[in-house]
């Protein structure tokens, strides 16, 4: 899966910090320019900051490069404008603004993909006027996930999608980002083992702010040794919140 | 009955100035997290500008009292964006510092003002209109009230407008709620930084030139008298809220005007209270979000 000549996005020694604190201290990796590509990891080791220090929402060192141009020493909002689509962990939707509003306010091209996002998630379309954070847990995150969608994207940062959300819902968010990533390449943060079972073909992972294993999903997976090592779990396709843990 | 009335409607009168001055402090406060500290000087140089212009083109004429309150926002507008591009953006994220240097040039201006058109106080002029009354409920209001709430409500209405209605009104009601996350979907935002100065700087002129009417005189310390319960009407509203803002707004000046003909002149002395109980009971302020 993972190849340095059709990767879009490579990652060279990131290191990230929060208030002076590091949060991830060496991090290499290459994103391949289709499919998915999952970002695992027990809690804490630093998944999402990886993508917050990517997205340079921390403060973050090291080489960054989207397709190929360096992107680490841009500000945000230029690194989204050359093609990242981000929907953040706890969805971070804005609660006083309506659903078309959330949506209106990610729109970066001059024909942005309604049609698209209104096929994945219909209710949205019924529910453009209702004020976001009157929605429910799943339907903020169809908001969110919408607002990356609906953009012309290189890639897509995805960090959690299914994290608290009931199982019916975690299908429909797994649903639309299989069938987005037939069109834009994923890096996901995703704990719900079973999702990234479904979804992802290459797995990188994050051990102590650093990249202990690169290979495919379904073989750490597969491996149980690896992933209690790895995860800290069990992998148990027949229990669809195993992994999920408090925080 | 008469006193009452009298009482209530100058109170809402005095709200709407503090509003004028209070609703870009909040706009500022919500989006950027600075306490512009400098808003003051803006009200302050934007009064002595307008009576400038009024006196140029005679003090009677209401179309120099109207001209002289567009240039004041205008001014207001200006000294606000070039404080923004020139002192605040270079200090990107640093909030402490970006409060310190709006102190700072809160004194400076001060001086400034007062080496320019000295310390005394310039007694004013403006339509004959202004300094008569008009009776309501056998209450004679002074129409200086009229005219402060007739600006402050369209520039409430104008704000709420804009906010609601344009683009960057939504990114400015988002970059309030989760700034960052506004930047993560590709917007520049320090662009409404310098907007939001800019509107909260014309208000603030607006109100700097009706203030002057008001009180009938200009002084270097027009704008830093009018600040502090512009200050506490910010706190009280929710930093952050413009409805929070123009609810305060009323609420402290009606109570101020109550407290000084009813309770003996204690009415700074009440607002201060309220402050109190507010941060007490109600950190956040009346309308505002928890941090």
């Amino acid at each position: 899966m993972s190849g340095s000549t059709d990767s879009i996005l490579e990652v060279t020694g990131l290191r990230c910090s929060i208030a002076g604190q590091q949060v991830v201290e060496n991090v290499t990796f290459q994103v391949p320019a289709t499919g998915i590509t999952a970002v695992l990891g027990r809690n804490g080791v630093g998944k999402t900051s990886t993508l917050r220090g990517i997205l340079g929402l921390i403060h973050r060192r090291g080489e960054v490069r989207l397709a190929g141009e360096r992107i680490d020493g841009l500000p945000t909002h230029r690194i989204v404008r050359r093609g990242v689509g981000y929907v953040p962990e706890d969805r971070e939707i804005f609660s006083k603004l309506t659903v078309a509003e959330n949506l209106a306010l990610a729109e970066r091209q001059r024909q942005p993909r309604r049609e698209f996002v209104a096929e994945l998630f219909p209710d949205l379309v019924e529910r453009r006027d209702q004020l976001a954070g009157t929605l429910s847990g799943g339907q903020q995150q169809m908001v969110s996930v919408a607002r990356a969608l609906i953009n012309d994207n290189k890639l897509l940062l995805v960090d959690e999608p299914t994290k608290g959300l009931a199982p019916k819902i975690v299908a429909q968010v797994a649903d639309a980002l299989a069938e987005a990533s037939k069109i834009v390449p994923i890096l996901l943060v995703e704990q719900n083992l079973d999702v990234v079972r479904r979804l992802a073909g290459g797995a990188i992972v994050i051990g102590g702010g650093r990249v202990v294993h690169t290979g495919s999903a379904l073989d750490i997976l597969d491996d149980e040794d690896l992933t209690r090592r790895l995860l800290g779990v069990h992998a148990e396709p027949s229990a669809p919140h195993s992994t999920e843990t408090a925080k | 009955m008469s006193t009452l009335v009298l009482t209530l409607i100058t109170g809402v009168g005095l709200g709407a100035l503090y509003f004028l001055v209070a609703s870009g402090l909040s706009l500022i406060y919500g989006l950027m997290h600075v306490l512009n500290f400098a808003h003051g000087a803006f009200l302050t140089l934007s009064a002595f500008i307008g009576w400038w212009v009024a006196q140029a083109l005679g003090t009677e004429s209401w179309g120099s009292f109207l001209l002289s309150v567009l240039v004041g926002a205008g001014v207001g507008a200006a000294f606000a964006t070039v404080t923004e591009l020139v002192l605040i953006r270079p200090l990107y994220e640093r909030h402490i510092e970006q409060v310190l240097v709006t102190v700072g040039l809160s004194f400076a201006a001060v001086a400034l003002f007062e080496g320019i058109w000295g310390t005394d106080p310039i007694h004013i002029a403006g339509p004959p209109w202004l300094r008569q009354t008009t009776e309501v409920l056998g209450a004679r209001i002074p129409n200086t009230y009229w005219v402060l709430m007739i600006a402050a409500a369209l520039v409430l209405g104008g704000l709420v407008l804009f906010l609601k209605r344009t683009r960057y009104g939504m990114i400015i009601r988002a970059g309030v709620e989760n700034r960052s996350m506004v930047t993560a979907l590709g917007i520049d935002v320090r662009r409404s930084f310098t907007l939001v100065f800019a509107i909260g700087g014309a208000a603030a002129g607006i109100g700097g030139v009706l203030a002057m009417h008001y009180s009938t005189f200009v002084s270097a310390h027009l704008g830093s008298t009018l600040l502090i319960f512009a200050f506490i009407v910010t706190v009280v509203g929710g930093l952050g809220s413009l409805t929070g803002a123009a609810v305060a707004s009323v609420l402290v000046a009606v109570l101020q005007q109550f407290a000084n003909f009813y309770l003996g002149g204690t009415g700074d002395f009440i607002v201060v209270i309220l402050l109190a109980v507010v941060l007490l009971v109600r950190p956040a302020g009346l309308l505002g979000r928890k941090a």
